[in-house]
This record gives structure tokens, C-alpha cells and sequence, in this order.
């Protein structure tokens, strides 16, 4: 499992989890789409692939194939990690 | 010079006719037999005199993984203007058509993607 803090780390990584919280199952393409149109984001797509594989390792982003597709999809699962060890309050 | 035709590589021209015109609701221009395969064409019934799709079967060797890479990133192959996406959307929902992105609308431009069954995906786009 990669680091979530590194992961969360990056302007364009948190945009992408932005994106995935708007809709879920995305494509690699929908993704570049939404972070070129509403995060004025201009990396290619493959640093945005790569974003993704980041955030895959720390459990931040799961992918499924259905078919010949490929989604992406949100697991905020591993921030519970962060708010156990840091608790909010009451 | 101008642009008459454009192409999908598709990998069954008989399937291929069948959702271009039946489901996407193009219609057939030009069907010519040409040794193995055919010179098969469609067009919208919008513009009949307009540009030509040609569904170019998808038999040489560099073609299959070329569209299944496409694929599974989710990229469009090719692009056809709608005056409604939404509602496009949902009649072709309705007869059973599979989109990997779903209406999406990015300022002035609404688009959605769909798998047209033949290996490749298509874009629709409006623009309001």
C-alpha cells in the first residue's frame, strides 16, 4: 500500500479525487477531460495516468474492467487511517 | 480541397451497417463489393449530400490493438454533433447502447461516449 499523505500531496491528484467524488466510474478519458475543463489542469495524459496509479497504490482510487473499459472509481477508506490517529472534535 | 469522407475501422461491416443505421439512425449511401470485403458507406439524413462514414473493416494486424488501447482509456475514435445530448443519450440508452461516459457537460460543450459495438468508441457533442 503507497502512502496516502504522498498521495494527497499533489494539486492534481486532489483534483482528480475531486472529480471521482462528483461521479464515479470514470474513464481515463473522462478524467483528463474534467481536469483540463474545470482545473485548468494542462498535464498530458499520461502524467494524469500516472496521478492515477499513485493514487491507486495509497487505495485512494480503485479500478475495475468492464469489457474493453477501464473505470475509476473513489475509496475513501484509507483517510479513516488519518482521522483515527488524528481525531476530530466532538 | 475539401473533406467528403471519414472512416471507423470496424470489425464486422454487416454489424456495423446494422447499428450505424438502425441504432444511430444514419442512413446507408454507397455499398459496393470490393474482393473480401465491401465499399459501405452511411450518412445522417440531415445532410444526405454531406460527409460520408465509411465502415472500413479492421483487418490488418496494427488495427486491433490500436483500438482496443483507445478502448480502454475511454478515447473516442470520432465525434457526431447532436442538438441534444441528454436526450440522445437517453433514447439510445433505451434501445440498449452502452456509454463509458455518461452526459458530461464542460462550459459551453455537452458531450457523452458510446461503445459502437464494432470496437470503438464515439462521442456525441452539442454545443448550447
Amino acid at each position: 500500500m503507497g502512502d496516502v499523505y504522498r498521495a494527497l500531496a499533489d494539486p492534481t491528484r486532489r483534483a482528480l479525487l475531486d472529480e471521482l467524488r462528483k461521479r464515479g466510474d470514470q474513464t481515463l478519458f473522462e478524467l483528463c477531460v474534467r481536469l483540463t475543463a474545470t482545473h485548468g489542469v494542462s498535464s498530458s495524459r499520461q502524467a494524469i495516468s500516472q496521478h492515477l496509479d499513485v493514487l491507486e497504490a495509497a487505495g485512494l482510487v480503485v479500478t475495475r474492467r468492464q469489457g474493453r473499459f477501464k473505470y475509476h472509481d473513489l475509496d475513501t477508506s484509507p483517510l479513516r487511517a488519518v482521522v483515527e490517529r488524528w481525531p476530530l472534535p466532538e | 480541397m475539401w473533406i467528403n469522407l471519414t472512416s471507423v475501422f470496424v470489425d464486422d461491416q454487416d454489424k456495423a451497417l446494422q447499428f450505424y443505421t438502425q441504432v444511430l439512425g444514419f442512413e446507408k449511401k454507397t455499398e459496393i463489393p470490393l474482393g473480401e470485403h465491401r465499399w459501405l458507406t452511411v450518412v445522417s439524413p440531415r445532410y444526405r449530400d454531406g460527409v460520408e462514414l465509411v465502415l472500413e473493416p479492421d483487418d490488418h494486424p496494427a488495427v486491433g490493438p490500436f483500438k482496443s488501447a483507445l478502448s480502454a482509456d475511454g478515447i473516442p475514435f470520432a465525434s457526431f454533433a447532436v442538438d441534444d445530448v441528454a436526450a440522445e443519450v437517453d433514447r439510445l440508452k433505451g434501445l440498449g447502447v452502452h456509454f463509458t461516459q455518461d452526459v458530461l457537460q464542460m462550459g459551453p460543450v455537452t458531450t457523452a461516449v458510446l461503445d459502437d459495438t464494432c470496437g470503438n468508441l464515439i462521442q456525441l457533442a452539442s454545443s448550447s
